[in-house]
């Protein structure tokens, strides 16, 4: 059996009376791309940092490929980058002075190799001797991925890194993250784009209140969940709704499992005489999940 | 990848910490040495005619270690805390708590960067005294030993106050309340045997009377103390102030929540 990439056993983190981990426990396996949802202050982000050491765990136990974080710290924190949530830097720094320094914190000289092919897949080859201070958001967001990777981890957690940033460079981040999974690195990723999340993520485990409410993979989350959706535009929009839809503007929603429950729909409302104008099917959506996970918990 | 040497880790954070300074090096080196020429510059114009101290030291002269002293301490102060309390409220202290480096590199190395800004600063006040008046250094060792200790404690001491301080102006207060205050009457500006017995006592329990006074110690080769009591009461703070610094960043204190 190989190790797992992450393992977090019964953590807890209390600030005061809050409890921002409320029993944390959770394996992500070695190649997996793993998705860690919720809304804001579940506790992601206090995960994230115990398991950087970043913050101390008020009870329980986190290990990165085997290595403890509080007791073998050295092996576990080269093993883990992390792209923090914030959008921090220094602005003493060109960015190549810090991917450099950055290596070196990590141990590692001459590392200029590693350093341009990053800045190549992260297109920031042309600012590569820019003051981080002269950087747009969205560049020192590619520079704090950079800055994760000089030292090859094989575990990467991205901390909402699409958060404020525009379209293209979701697009050629995501297609990066991609091809650093595809060569065996494992990710975990927090966003709220659950398109994203429902796109990349082989495997989601949903927070709330710091603690995880569902745990299973992306297509499993999908089917075992009302996930697909019936849309009607009708006549008689009350008695749509006495059948169970709920209103989305003009248009009344249904959600189903089977395709089989569409046409028994359908025969319904034209036998209550609702007058259907218009319909769409939606395919299988992680927000309703997510939505209705949340509701539940 | 190849090993990853904990050694390079502390030698980058050193370097780094040398290179924040040094890039604005007009105001961590040449703005405190401007500020110290302009102190040697009015008190011995006002002064050196009406004062000697140890029996024929003119008071430039003997100004002059105590001044290199004050702002070798200060900016050794101003370096650590500083840096520390930037990168706390910028957020890029995760740079440095990220990667594998131990506490004991991370002490290392921003102490020693501070000890650095504060010998330069050193040197640079010294040599440009040399325009109002020469101070030969008569026993260099123990000058540099107490620039070192001296620098070392105080670098120390702007750790604990750049861990511990949230905001700008708590670290002020700690520069304005402590650091200032125990400098300027630590004798930089007078022997203390020109001071009444009670404030002579009371000198006695200066830490940075000892630093001051070992350092004068090195240039005319007399001094209020001896300088072995001052080694020792300087080697001793620095020795129970960094065991407690140790400490605050073993346990995380403020760095790691
Ligand atoms: N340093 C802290 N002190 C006090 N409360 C905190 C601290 N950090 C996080 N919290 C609280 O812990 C909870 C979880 O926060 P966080 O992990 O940032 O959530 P998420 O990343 O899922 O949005 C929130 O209620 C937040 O306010
Ligand atoms: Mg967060």
């Amino acid at each position: 059996m190989t190790l797992p990439a992450i393992r977090v056993r019964a953590v807890t983190k209390c600030y005061g009376a809050l409890q921002a981990l409320a029993g944390i426990d959770l394996e992500v396996a070695q190649g997996e791309f793993f998705g860690l949802l919720g809304p804001n202050g579940a506790g992601k982000t206090t995960l994230i940092s115990a398991l950087a050491g970043l913050v101390r765990p008020t009870s329980g136990q986190l290990e990165v490929m085997g290595h403890d974080v509080a007791t073998d710290y050295r092996n576990a924190r080269l093993r883990l980058g992390v792209v923090p949530q914030e959008l921090v830097f220094d602005p003493f720094f060109t960015v190549r002075e810090l991917l450099r320094i950055q290596s070196g914190y990590f141990g590692y000289r001459h590392n200029d190799d590693w350093i341009d092919e990053i800045l190549h897949h992260l297109d920031l080859i042309p600012k590569a001797d820019a003051n981080m201070r002269t950087l747009s958001g969205g560049m020192k967001r590619r520079v704090l991925v950079a800055q994760a990777l000089v030292h090859r981890p094989p575990v990467i957690v991205l901390d909402e890194p699409t958060a404020g940033v525009d379209v293209e460079l979701r697009q050629g981040l995501w297609q990066f993250v991609k091809k650093l999974n595809a060569d065996g690195h494992t990710i975990v990723l927090t966003t709220h784009y659950l398109e994203e999340a429902q796109a990349l993520c082989g495997r989601i485990a949903m927070m709330k209140a710091g603690r995880i409410v569902a745990l299973d993979t992306t297509s499993h989350l999908l089917s075992s969940f009302a996930s697909r959706s019936l849309k009607v535009r009708v006549e008689l929009g009350d008695v749509a709704l006495e059948l169970g839809g709920t209103a989305a503007g003009e248009w009344v929603e249904f959600g189903f499992d089977e395709p089989g429950e569409v046409e028994i729909l359908l025969a319904r409302l034209r036998q209550a005489g609702a007058g259907v104008l218009e319909l769409a099917v939606g395919g299988a959506d992680l927000e309703r999940v997510f939505v209705e996970v949340m509701r539940r918990a | 990848m190849p090993e990853a040497s904990p050694f390079i880790g502390f030698r980058t954070l050193l370097y780094k910490e040398v290179l924040r300074f040094w890039k604005v090096a007009i105001q961590t080196v040449a703005a405190p040495v401007l500020n110290a020429l302009l102190f040697l510059l009015i008190f011995s114009h006002v002064l050196d005619r009406h004062v000697t101290v140890y029996g024929g030291v003119a008071y430039t002269a003997f100004l002059v270690p105590g001044l290199v002293m004050m702002s070798l301490l200060q900016n050794a102060f101003a370096n650590s805390s500083s840096s520390l309390i930037q990168s706390k409220i910028t957020g890029n202290i995760i740079f440095v708590l990220l990667p594998p480096l131990s506490y004991r590199a991370f002490f290392a190395a921003y102490v020693l960067a501070a000890v650095l800004r504060g010998l330069l600063v050193a040197v640079g006040v010294w040599l440009m005294s040399a325009c109002f008046v020469l101070t030969p250094i008569a026993h260099p060792l123990w000058a540099l030993a107490f620039a070192v200790l001296g620098g070392a404690l105080l670098a120390t001491f702007g750790v604990i106050a750049g861990i511990w301080a949230d905001k700008f102006d708590q670290l002020a207060t700690f520069q304005n309340f402590l650091v200032m205050p125990l400098t300027m009457l630590s004798g930089v500006f007078y022997s203390i045997h020109s001071l009444p017995p009670l404030w002579q006592q009371i000198s006695h329990f200066n830490p940075f009377f000892y630093m001051i006074d070992g350092f004068r110690y090195s240039f005319f080769g007399q001094s209020d103390a001896s300088p072995w009591l001052s080694l020792g009461v300087v080697s001793l703070c620095f020795a129970l102030l960094a065991a407690l610094t140790l400490r605050m960043l073993a346990t995380g204190y403020k760095l790691r929540g």
